[in-house]
């Protein structure tokens, strides 16, 4: 983060269509899931079962990663490991030529873009063509995504089409999502007729027996783990479940708080390799990136059990009006601002775990009970720790004790208040301080009243 | 890439310091207090569900099999499909060209105008179709590529809710490595403006002939 999330935000705030299309797009969500969600009688035993799944996994991660690395051995597969973004780049790029592939289709992965691996194999001289539609509207125009379900949520249906003419050289085009969404198909399905390599994420991995799901609602996962010979799954090691069986409640937590469906149109879930059936070279890529530091952190811990439904942006009145891409992250709104500072670090994101007004929305919908909230305070204490805070807001907080350590420091600053604010008050209220723009540029304060509770405690 | 690995795992074990020593992995309690057998799950709560994601459902008889999926793809506007070898011939639709897979490519699958296939499992409670490369139901890729997809389903392999249907198919991913797909409804985006528009990639049109024995 360079600007920060404030000088972020302050711009995003500035777009109004942005601010229309998020705020349209966020309240259908947030309406569908609450529906797909009162469905279930068991709601919070399922809560409470995807949250202690997580946990167990998490708390004996090691075991669990050999015992996946087995599985994926025995079922064909082969396992890789990587630290960072710039190994899991190399390693991906270097399955890629061994195939001979200059070309791979890619389906929808968060992780694959928290490492920027387009840009890594396109930097090894391979073309990584996006297949899932809002990704594919983002990787035409250049731009980040901006939501973790509905990438292109910032985009409207015109602009879409405009950005469709002039990929495709169809002037014809009109604004119709279903006539945009056939283009879109017709683009793709030639890509995926000839491709040979092909690049995915997972939703789960399962420990016992080594296969991977991805859930997904276009079918383009469906081709890209079926179609191609080889196939490379990037998979962040904290995605890993026990067995099989554990998938009966995250496939219900999943669709229901992501889109508000019963079910989302597609999930494959593969082992190794099949012969006859599907790529006959898998590889899977287990990816560290940071991963492990969150794991160090006991509060920050629990933020490795996201499984990315979104189901925390689309309630959070921060990110319903910035929007994503304020975030400066792939994980953008609560779950992205509690995450990306401790995947890079809090001295690279100080700015995020402030993007909140601790309204506590997010922990209430969150599928496997993130206390969001908790780390977010958490985060805030480390940020002033690491000294990353503003150095003017650590003056003030050092001066705020040193008044109220001493009574007499403080009955004097009281009088003093008192008497300074005098001049800016208007009505009772202070609506602008000089040198506290900061503070005061986005609130307004009640002056100080001319009596305080001890004096009139003293004269009762 | 094995000094990947290794440093890994030990930064996973300084991180779990904390972590008792003599803790299993089972020692983490998983309280499992939702529902497993969906007192709902009917097969008329499955057709309802079909129905919602827009799918045509033809409800037949064990002796009408063949001319209820032929009715699905002339309703298609289907004349050639194809099938998996070991599709029995009372399954195959009366009246339209059937392909029997032999391995076909997929610009071959691009060709043909549907799928009929059989299925492993089906959910009640989400409208779901279980598909896991066994009898009847052919490679995955049959299923994908053509542009319907027919289904026939048994009544009798509609199950209630999602945990019934992952212990019926947990057992075959353990035994053999099998791979499975849930289908539920025809290929979907909301990617503009959350406007829901069927058929990306996968089949824009899938039926279902649901067999009462």
């Amino acid at each position: 983060m360079t600007t920060g999330f404030p000088a972020a935000a302050q711009q995003a705030l500035q777009d109004t269509q942005l601010r229309r299309n998020l705020g349209n797009a966020t309240r259908t969500i947030r309406e569908k899931r609450a529906r797909a969600v009162a469905e279930r009688p068991d709601w919070e035993a399922l809560r409470a079962a995807g949250s202690a799944i997580k946990r167990r996994v998490l708390r004996h991660l090691d075991e669990y990663l050999l015992q996946f690395e087995a599985a994926v051995g025995a079922a064909g597969g082969t396992v890789h490991w990587a630290r960072d973004a710039a190994e899991a780049g190399a390693v991906v790029a270097a399955i890629v030529r061994e195939t001979g592939a200059r070309e791979a289709v890619k389906v929808k992965s968060l992780t694959t873009d928290e490492i920027r691996l387009n840009e890594s194999l396109a930097a090894a001289g391979i073309d990584v063509v996006e297949t899932d539609l809002a990704e594919l509207i983002c990787q035409l125009a250049g731009e980040e995504p901006s939501h973790i379900l509905v990438p292109a949520i910032h985009k409207n249906r015109v602009e879409i089409r405009d950005l469709f003419r002039r990929a495709f050289g169809r002037s014809d085009l009109s604004d119709d999502p279903n006539e945009l969404a056939d283009a879109a198909r017709a683009h793709l399905r030639e890509k995926f007729l000839r491709a040979r390599v092909a690049i995915s994420g997972a939703n789960f991995a399962v420990a016992e027996t080594g296969s991977v799901c991805v859930v997904e609602s276009e079918g383009n996962g469906r081709f890209c783990t079926t179609l191609p010979d080889t196939l490379v799954t990037v998979v962040g090691i904290e995605k890993l479940v026990p067995t099989p069986e554990d998938l009966e409640v995250f496939l219900q937590l999943l669709p229901r708080s992501s889109t508000g469906e019963r079910m989302n149109p597609y999930t494959t879930l593969w082992t190794g390799v099949t012969p006859g059936d599907g790529p006959q070279s898998f590889h899977v890529v287990l990816l560290d990136n940071g991963r492990t530091d969150v794991l160090g952190d006991e509060v920050g811990r629990p933020t490795l059990a996201c499984i990315r439904c979104s189901a925390c942006l689309n309630v959070c009145p921060v990110y319903a009006r910035t929007g994503g891409h304020a975030y400066g992250s792939v994980y953008p709104g609560p779950i992205g601002a509690i995450l990306t500072p401790q995947l890079r670090g809090v001295e690279e994101a100080s700015t995020l775990p402030y993007a909140s007004s601790l309204c506590g929305a997010c922990y209430e919908v969150c599928p496997v009970m993130i206390d969001i909230p908790r780390v977010l305070v958490h985060l805030r204490a480390r940020v002033v720790e690491s000294g990353a805070s503003a150095r003017s807001e650590r003056a003030a907080m050092r001066a705020l004790a040193w008044t109220f350590g001493d009574d007499r420091r403080y009955r004097r600053a009281q009088k003093m208040g008192r008497l300074a604010g005098r001049p800016f008050a208007h009505d009772g209220l202070i609506a602008r301080l000089p040198g506290l723009g900061a503070w005061t540029g986005t609130r307004d304060l009640r002056a100080v009243r001319r009596q305080t509770f001890r004096e009139w405690w003293e004269r009762r | 890439m094995s000094a990947a690995r290794e440093e890994i795992l030990r930064r996973i074990r300084d991180a779990l310091a904390d972590v008792p020593r003599d803790e299993a992995p089972d020692d983490v309690d998983v309280p499992r207090e939702y529902e497993v057998h969906d007192p709902e799950a009917t097969v008329a709560r499955f057709v309802e569900r079909l129905r919602d994601y827009g799918t045509v459902v033809h409800e037949v008889g064990a002796d009408a099999v063949s001319h209820a999926v032929g009715d699905a793809c002339r309703g298609r506007g289907v004349a050639r499909v194809v099938v998996p070898a070991d599709l029995p011939e009372a399954w195959r639709p009366d009246e339209v060209e059937a392909v029997v897979d032999q391995g076909l490519d997929a610009a071959q699958l691009d060709d043909v105008g549907a799928a009929v296939t059989a299925a492993a499992l089906a959910i009640a409670e989400t409208g779901t179709i279980v598909l896991d490369c066994g009898p009847g139901q052919g490679r995955r890729l049959l299923s994908l590529v053509p542009d319907v997809h027919v289904c026939i389903v048994r009544a009798e392999q509609v199950v209630g809710g999602v945990p019934a249907a992952i212990r019926l198919i947990s057992a075959g991913v353990r035994e053999s490595g099998r791979p499975v797909t849930f289908v539920s409804g025809p290929s979907a985006t909301s990617d503009i403006e959350l406007s829901r528009v069927e058929g990306v990639h996968g089949p824009r049109r899938f039926d279902v002939v649901l067999v009462h024995a």
